[in-house]
């Protein structure tokens, strides 16, 4: 039994990557950065459900073995479906946003660096909305690097996902997709949490495509 | 074996000769230079005749299939085109319906009307039903910001890369006098030209250019541009076996698609200066994306069409 679900696992995990790709002709654009396995934290911009598979079908196979995305407990464990696809297809680390909830996201987390998992983690939070390019990092970013140094902390940026699959749609548009991984960085010796914050802030947004001028 | 698959098997190895002989002179060179001076203009002429070799073969392969393989692979092309113009375009939450449409409802339908044969239908579906409709559809979700260039550069889009390119398969429902099963070739025809003429008109460009035609858009000469339809011209006429023109008329037709088709080249160029990009993607290997592939073929295909079916047809 275990087997056939691995095998389903691996199947649907496919079917997802080749329908992202077929979709949005898939790229990735790595600068300042190779795509070789080492251990790292992808940190990625969130507009739509789509970001996470998207940056999980982008990663050449080798990495994509070895990555974990972060993810909501609540999300995930919905259905049934969910329940598979999340943990199962996707390798999830599943945690609980709840706060009276005892089981500490940042154990999980930890665990699965200690592990030697790479991450795949949207330092927003939640989805965004707003017509600003990010919206302020919650500390965890900072709190991994601080725990564990040596892990390189890699900037991700999805383009185009806001309109390939906004919020509350359920077809979405075939439009070309490019994510873009930038110089790793780390949090430096002594260094504040809100300087560190902003300055990964910073190396994300750095590597948004220019886009024309609204108006 | 009947003599249009001949013709086209005839047409293929021809181009294949071709490309074997640009592939080993491409070979040639990188030996004569070794592995210690890589060049990357060499590096970009072999990709580029990569990507030929595998156009060549795939749309080799649809002729001879036949009006399905055909519409189908038109319809993929149509596709990759329509999604990298529309990922340069302006468009808002409100058109998630309208643009989902025009991929999955007025993409499909269209090529569908062509595999039909309704031609009173694929001439006006989306000149007229869809740019009604679209507009509508966006409207309905009542965001009024940047509406007009919204729908405008959607309605753009359709236009050039569905409805223009979609005149090319069309061309199979022309009924021309003694050509019957043989309009498949003047697909091969209307390629070859244009796409040939294209290429050598950036050859002689390069050598003997000096007047620019639109300085601060392309670097395209106006030097270049007559050598290049020249040369389509001189093609046309040695081709002219395959299509039911005659000789003059192959020569004419040639130089019309050919023309045309370098105009609408800078036609995009337009576009991508104002977009700030210089590929519309990175789908085709040295060459950029299908819609850099495909920009003289927009252009030349409706005109090519219209000329045949008014001068040819029964």
């Amino acid at each position: 039994m275990k087997i056939i679900r691995r095998f389903a696992a691996k199947i649907v995990g496919q079917a997802i990557r080749l329908f992202a790709s077929f979709i949005t002709a898939l790229r990735a654009d790595w600068q300042g950065i190779e795509p070789v396995p080492r251990q790292r934290v992808y940190f990625a911009n969130h507009t739509s459900n789509g970001d996470m598979p998207m940056i999980w079908s982008v990663l050449p196979p080798a990495l994509r073995r070895t990555v974990r995305p972060v993810a909501a407990a609540d999300y995930w464990l919905k259905n049934p479906i969910r329940a598979f696809v999340g943990p199962e297809v996707f390798n999830c680390v599943l945690v609980d946003r709840r706060p009276e909830v005892k089981d500490k996201p940042m154990d999980k987390i930890i665990a699965a660096l200690d592990e030697g998992s790479s991450l795949i983690i949207f330092p927003e939070g939640n989805r965004n909305m707003t017509d600003e390019p990010l919206l302020p990092f919650k500390a965890g970013l900072y709190n991994m690097g601080l725990a564990r140094p040596d892990v390189d902390l890699v900037p991700t940026w999805i383009a185009n996902l806001n309109h390939i699959m906004p919020k509350g749609e359920v077809i979405p548009l075939p439009l070309i997709c490019t994510v873009t991984f930038g110089a790793p960085i780390h949090v430096e010796e002594g260094e504040s949490k809100d300087a560190f914050l902003s300055r990964a802030a910073d190396a994300l947004s750095s590597l948004r495509p220019q886009e024309r001028e609204a108006n | 074996m009947d003599n249009t698959t001949s013709d086209i098997l005839m047409l293929s190895i021809g181009g294949m000769g071709i490309l074997l002989a640009l592939t080993l002179l491409g070979e040639f060179l990188q030996m004569r230079r070794g592995p210690a001076d890589p060049s990357p203009v060499l590096e970009t002429y072999m990709t580029r005749v990569k990507s030929w070799w595998g156009m060549t073969i795939l749309i080799a392969l649809a002729l001879l299939s036949g009006r399905l393989g055909v519409v189908i692979l038109f319809l993929f092309a149509s596709f990759a085109a329509l999604r990298e113009f529309l990922t340069l375009t302006a468009k808002a939450r409100a058109d998630h319906y309208s643009l989902a449409l025009a991929f999955f409802a007025v993409l499909p339908l269209q090529y569908f009307f062509i595999w039909c044969g309704w031609d009173g239908l694929y001439t006006v579906f989306i000149p007229v039903y869809a740019f009604l409709l679209l507009p509508i559809v966006s409207a309905l979700r009542g965001n009024a910001n940047r509406y007009l260039i919204r729908v405008a550069e959607t309605q753009w889009g359709l236009m050039i890369t569905v409805f223009c390119i979609s005149h090319v398969p069309a061309l199979l429902n022309i009924e021309i006098a003694g050509y019957d099963d043989r309009a498949v070739l003047l697909i091969a025809f209307l390629v070859i030209v244009v796409q040939l003429g294209d290429l050598l008109e950036y050859f002689f460009g390069r050598r003997i250019g000096k007047t620019q035609i639109a300085p601060g858009l392309s670097p395209k000469t106006w030097e270049g541009m007559a050598c290049g339809v020249v040369c389509a011209m001189g093609i046309g006429g040695l081709l002219a076996w395959i299509t039911p023109f005659g000789l003059v008329g192959a020569m004419a037709m040639a130089a019309v698609a050919s023309v045309v088709g370098m105009l609408g080249t800078l036609v995009f160029a337009a576009i991508k200066r104002d977009r700030g990009v210089k590929d519309w993607s990175h789908l085709i290997p040295g060459q950029g994306g299908f819609v850099d592939q495909l920009d003289s073929v927009f252009f030349a295909a409706p005109i090519f069409y219209h000329l045949t079916r008014f001068f040819w047809r029964v």
